[in-house]
């Protein structure tokens, strides 16, 4: 019969005791943010996608378009096309579509890139009413950034500006093996002779 | 099967899959007798992805950010087991400031993951605030692996060789602060949950599991501690930096459900403990392996590489056949092992006690059906 009581006290007892712990936390002051009037800075390694680093000295994207990316992405999301302009050392790329609704911000792209061109954006509204709204075309993306910051916009080439780039380079490649081979073919002579 | 249910004057009830206190698409098929379990049945698969044989098609390096979705509780320790696992095979050594940094990463990552099991387990039972607190908590958390991580819930954050970012002094203070904030916590938790007679009275006595069965069903994690068995991966097979730190197992002694809520409560203390010591060790050093290659094709063989998850041993066993690509990888999950032991758990109780036998399983149903 004692205990009785005692297990229902104690009981009541421990009940009083959350009681208590409730009511302090009510009067503490609220901590909620009011999302559309207030935002939360993005943490600095905050995974958004992946997007072109505007380079600080030059104003355009790094991108080579070597394909290491596309390779190493697990969903295969990312279609990268460059063209070798004439006067250039590299490689450009002139198409970097990214089809983000597949993605899984894993970051093996933005590792494995040779030139480091890719970031991640702070960017988390991504709420779109197509599924194409997802796909994100970068060198778009990246003139709407040059755009906003007031930096000289790097144009996309065209269809028919790839097609002499790439005609033009084929030609300088068609010269250049001719070279080789009228060197080579001088030089056979001369070995004959020695010989 | 379904016919002896009218003769014998049973009847047959669906927990699940869409059932809230399932935690996930868990079916169990339970055969009353009243409101007594006569058998109960799990149902699983609802949830089946494939990731054993997505591992078949990918190279080693496509295959990590799966190791994040399998159980997206404690996804760290399961990157953490993956690599390990790679490394052993491809015989890379991980800096010593890597490990510190994955071990004080798998621990905050075990704690938010042990924080939501007691939020959502106490809301099965009944007690909607505790889970208020408990993602209180578990949101500062997430704010300090987001700051390093990148993300909030499926982590991908080692590589083979090490980590890919540093930690730094912001998320190093952060945690300090949370340590000590999360210590000054434990006795509204004390009031609010451990002590509170409903609490009790709901959980003391049910769910006995003993140590034969535990033994018997293969379980491992807090629900073979909650029986008594010391059994952790952490101190049986020590890996990454964990011998160098200084932490106990928290074994219960009854095998109940209260046991196993106390095991997951006190194991939170030890893994502050684990963070303390190793925020205050941490080495100077590189955070990478030097030479791991971009293109990994480890030599043919065999390995298997178990770690300590939030719900106990998770193994990843690679069989390589030299090339790029894994020949198979198998993936011993320990929800898929606790949740075996749910059938003969439950027989005889209240189906309100079900319900609370199954929270304490802590299953998490994406793994269970990976």
């Amino acid at each position: 019969m004692i205990d009785y009581f005692k297990e229902v006290l104690g009981g009541f007892y421990s009940l009083l005791a959350g009681m208590a712990v409730t009511i302090r936390y009510f009067v503490k002051p609220i901590v909620t943010v009011q999302y559309p009037r207030q935002k939360i800075e993005m943490s600095p390694r905050y995974r958004g996608y992946p997007q072109l680093i505007i380079d600080p000295e030059t104003h355009v994207h790094r991108c080579i378009a070597c394909d290491m990316c596309a390779r190493i992405c697990p969903s295969q999301l990312i279609t990268v096309e460059g063209t070798k302009f004439p006067g250039e050392k590299q490689k450009r790329a002139t198409k970097y579509i990214h089809e983000h609704q597949y993605c899984s911000l894993c970051g093996l792209c933005t590792e494995v890139c040779p030139t480091d061109a890719l970031e991640y954006s702070k960017e988390y509204r991504l709420a779109g009413f197509r599924r194409e709204d997802a796909v994100i075309d970068h060198l778009v993306l990246l003139q709407q950034r040059q755009y906003a910051v007031g930096l000289p916009v790097t144009p996309i080439p065209t269809e028919a500006e790839i097609a002499a780039a790439m005609a033009e380079e084929a030609a300088a490649k068609e010269a250049k093996a001719k070279a080789a081979e009228k060197a080579k073919a001088k030089e056979a002579p001369a070995e004959e002779v020695k010989k | 099967m379904f016919e002896r249910g009218l003769e014998e004057k049973t009847f047959w009830l669906n927990l699940g899959p869409q059932h809230p206190s399932t935690h996930g698409v868990l079916r169990v098929l339970l055969e009353m007798d009243g409101e007594y379990i006569v058998t109960a049945e799990p149902v699983i698969g609802y949830g089946h992805r494939g990731h054993e044989h997505m591992a078949e098609n990918r190279n080693y390096q496509q295959f990590l950010p799966n190791m994040g979705r399998v159980d997206y509780l404690h996804a760290l320790a399961f990157n953490q087991g993956y690599c390990m696992a790679v490394e052993k095979l491809m015989g890379i050594k991980v800096p010593e400031r890597a490990e510190y940094i994955r071990v004080i990463t798998a621990e905050m990552n075990r704690l938010t993951s042990h924080f939501l099991w007691v939020g959502a387990y106490l809301m099965d039972l009944g007690a909607f605030t505790p889970f208020l607190y408990c993602f209180d908590d578990r949101e500062h958390l997430l704010d300090l692996l987001d700051r390093i991580t990148g993300s909030r819930l499926t982590y991908c954050f080692y590589r083979f060789g090490g980590v890919p970012v540093d930690l730094d002094e912001e998320f190093i203070a952060g945690t300090r602060a949370f340590i000590k904030r999360l210590r000054s916590r434990w006795p509204d938790y004390d009031n609010l949950v451990t002590k509170n007679i409903i609490f009790i009275k709901r959980t003391k006595d049910v769910g006995v599991i003993t140590k034969e069965q535990c033994v018997q069903y293969g379980l491992t994690g807090p629900m073979v501690r909650g029986s008594g068995i010391a059994y952790d991966i952490r101190k049986s097979e020590p890996y990454s930096a964990y011998p160098e730190f200084d932490f106990e197992i928290p074994i219960g002694d009854n095998g109940d459900v209260y046991d196993r809520y106390i095991v997951r409560i006190r194991e939170m203390e030890q893994s502050l403990r684990i963070m303390e010591q190793a925020l205050n060790k941490l080495p100077e050093g590189p955070i990478m392996a030097e030479k791991v290659p971009k293109r990994l094709k480890p030599a043919a063989g065999e390995v298997y590489q178990a770690v300590e998850t939030a719900r106990g041993e998770f193994g990843c066993y690679i069989v390589s056949q030299g090339d790029i690509k894994p020949y198979r990888i198998k993936l011993r999950v320990p929800s898929f092992a606790n949740l075996s032991i749910l059938p003969e758990a439950s027989v005889d109780n209240l189906v309100a006690d079900v319900v609370a036998i199954l929270g304490s399983i802590d299953v998490v149903v994406p793994e269970v059906d990976r």
